[in-house]
């Protein structure tokens, strides 16, 4: 994987993937919000032994905007390999349930925003015919909780509609890969109290690594979310419906 | 942007004192001014807390964690200068910058500290005799005030400020990013020589030959035995090698999984282990070839071994005493030590080399230094830390305010003679606990 481009690429655990790129000397193109920010992750990743990065800013929230940034960076770096999209950001709970309009904005950063650059970034993988396709989910979309289903429905439909995309990309070489993270100590959860389930992003970030160039699936990251998972999904739901999760 | 938060304990490595109230101000950019709190609390930049005591700490006030800050910023492939975040870690510089034939110009026993506590604790390694410290290597820094200044720090500029930054605690405002030179090496091993001395007498004489051949010295002394055994241990010394090994080394690094249980750690347990350690080899002298991070980073490999003194902590004595005062001060130290049957199993000796430090407050001078960890028994343990430092402050010694949790104010006053013209450079928004503890 010599060319990779990563959408949200100044958020921890995106950095800690780009930061494993750029020692194996790829060549990086980064997409993220903040201009100051993003210029002093490419200069860290040039240092870092990156061959070029080149970057360009987004709007998560406009979505439009989306196809019109691809086609630019794709003037410059014409062949991608590989691309992760790794943006998001995580909706305050109570705030959506009593504004329609946060719930909205959460489900367009969480889930229309990355299908926005997937609509495109799948057709232009398809008909290159090879390459790794990588988003980051979350455990949250595996079962609705009370205390962050808008959050858990943006990723829950993310990780269905990228399941659905590996099936039909499979087809023509293309592999996708759906990245569940579970706590990651993070900005976004700064304001979270911090206990053993938390994982340092350069863990996370290098499993990601790995699964990209591995092209595997469905990953789990750390691994013990997977047995976690499995056993919260098969809670019946009559017992389910009563727990404050 | 700033918020104020309270989600984890930030603690000292010596997890003793332990911060009853102190809350984290977390910044999102270096590139903003620092957004203080209106409560009169001060700030304090903590990085990866591996500082003993509690020099970064500021309990009922607020750190900043410094962690997240870790860019490489630029790199001359010339020259090796290096300029990074201040949060950038040295485990982080050498991941990236061995493999290409560099290394840090001053390394100390852990790999696991920011660039930023490297400068504000002045830190020195086992080079300190060739190279001084880890503040002679700094070209400059951009330190950030409350005020909102910026101002580029360096030999050259605004040199007051830099002199008191560096082993400055942390006090004199948020240094943003460090610039650094760092050394060439021809590979990552060292040519080592390891020579077994039977008691302090022969550490002397080991220890005046060897720093005219080796670049790296450090002796680990065995703190349980006495007589004519009194201070015996293991002179370890080295220089890069040109040569490289073909074999793969393991890189396994094992956590120390929860905090141990008191009992453990006693004199009989001390004592076995000290005996194992010091027969580890049987000639006199062994030569050999090792990779730097055993070398360097012996500890590391068991990730939290601060956890196996238990809940209750430990403390981290480290003094100085000038070398031209004769052994027995250091002699009678030992015995002082071995006879308390406190001490632990990691005691460190080294002779410093005259080389000055640009900092204020730096710690290293010229003489023999001793390092040694002691559970946190309460009473006894403080009293025999009392009755040390009388034998040290006699003998024109001085204490590291690093590794301290308890030293007198007194006390930090003789050893640190400038810290009143350092005082004025403190940036008014900053404190840490050591800092009100010495100097009130």
């Amino acid at each position: 994987m010599k060319n990779v481009m990563i959408v949200g690429a100044t958020s921890a655990i995106a950095t800690e993937v780009a930061r494993e790129f750029a020692k194996m000397g790829a060549s990086l193109f980064l997409f993220a919000r903040n201009e100051v920010r993003l210029e002093n992750l490419a200069n860290d990743l040039r240092v870092r032994g990156a061959l070029s990065v080149q970057t360009a800013t987004f709007d998560a929230l406009d979505l439009p905007s989306h196809e019109r940034r691809l086609e630019q960076a794709l003037k410059i770096m014409p062949d991608i390999d590989a691309v992760l999209i790794a943006h998001g950001d995580l909706p305050d709970q109570s705030g959506c349930q009593k504004s329609y309009q946060k719930t909205e904005d959460a489900l367009r950063s969480n889930l229309l925003s990355p299908i926005a650059f997937l609509s495109w970034l799948a057709n232009y993988f398809e008909a290159r015919g090879k390459g790794n396709i990588a988003v980051i989910s979350s455990v949250a979309g595996d079962r609705g909780r009370q205390s962050n289903y808008v959050y858990g429905a943006a990723k829950g439909g993310l990780s269905t509609f990228l399941q659905g995309l590996r099936n039909r990309l499979a087809h023509s070489g293309v592999s996708v890969t759906t990245i569940k993270p579970g706590f990651v100590d993070t900005p976004m959860t700064a304001h979270l109290p911090k206990g053993p389930l938390f994982a340092q992003p350069s863990t996370v970030g290098k499993r990601i690594y790995k699964a990209m160039l591995k092209e595997e699936s469905i990953v789990y990251t750390p691994w013990f979310w997977s047995p976690i998972m499995l056993i919260i999904q098969h809670i019946p739901e009559f017992i389910f419906k009563r727990m404050r999760l | 942007m700033a918020t104020n938060e309270k989600k984890r304990e930030h603690l000292s490595w010596g997890r003793y004192p332990r911060p009853q109230n102190q809350n984290a101000l977390t910044i999102r950019s270096l590139a903003e001014p620092l957004t203080l709190p209106a409560s009169s609390q001060t700030v304090l930049p903590y990085g990866l807390g591996r500082s003993y005591g509690d020099s970064c700490l500021n309990d009922e006030n607020l750190v900043i964690p410094m962690a997240g800050f870790d860019h490489f910023i630029s790199f001359d492939p010339n020259t090796g200068v290096l300029r990074a975040e201040a949060g950038t870690s040295l485990a982080t510089i050498l991941e990236i910058f061995a493999p290409k034939g560099w290394f840090l110009p001053v390394s100390p026993g852990t790999k696991f500290v920011t660039l930023g506590g490297a400068v504000a604790n002045d830190i020195h390694g086992k080079n300190h005799h060739v190279a001084g410290t880890f503040g002679r290597h700094v070209r400059r820094f951009e330190l950030l005030r409350s005020t909102g200044e910026r101002l580029i720090c360096s030999p050259t500029e605004n040199k007051e400020l830099f002199c008191a930054t560096i082993a400055g605690l942390g006090l004199t405002g948020l240094m943003t990013w460090i610039e650094i030179e760092l050394i060439p090496i021809r590979s990552p091993y060292l040519d080592t020589r390891t020579t077994k001395f039977r008691n302090l007498d022969e550490f002397f004489d080991i220890s005046k030959e060897s720093d005219a051949l080796f670049e790296y010295s450090v002796s680990w002394v065995d703190c349980t035995s006495e007589g004519d055994q009194l201070g015996r241990g293991l002179f370890m010394a080295g220089n890069f090698s040109d040569k490289n090994k073909p074999a793969k080394r393991a890189n396994l690094s094992l956590p120390f999984p929860c905090e141990a249980p008191g009992w453990l750690l006693n004199s009989l347990f001390m004592k076995s282990f000290n005996t194992l350690y010091y027969n580890k080899q049987r000639s006199r002298v062994v030569d050999g070839l090792t990779h730097y991070e055993p070398f360097f980073y012996p500890l590391d490999a068991i990730l939290n071994w601060n956890r196996m003194y238990g809940r209750r902590g430990f403390f981290q004595y480290q003094l100085v005493v000038p070398f031209e005062q004769d052994r027995s001060i250091i002699k009678e130290i030992f015995a002082r030590i071995t006879r308390s049957k406190r001490a632990s199993f990691l005691a460190v000796l080294k002779t410093f080399g005259d080389i000055t430090s640009p900092g204020m407050l730096s710690f290293p001078r010229k003489g023999v230094t001793l390092a040694l960890d002691f559970p946190n028994d309460g009473a006894p343990t403080r009293k025999l830390m009392d009755e040390l430092d009388s034998i040290v402050f006699a003998a024109g010694g001085s204490l590291y305010a690093a590794k301290d949790a308890r030293m007198s104010p007194d006390a930090f006053k003789a050893s640190y003679p400038r810290w009143q013209e350092f005082s004025s450079h403190i940036d008014p928004a900053f404190s840490s606990s050591l800092w009100r503890r010495v100097i009130g």
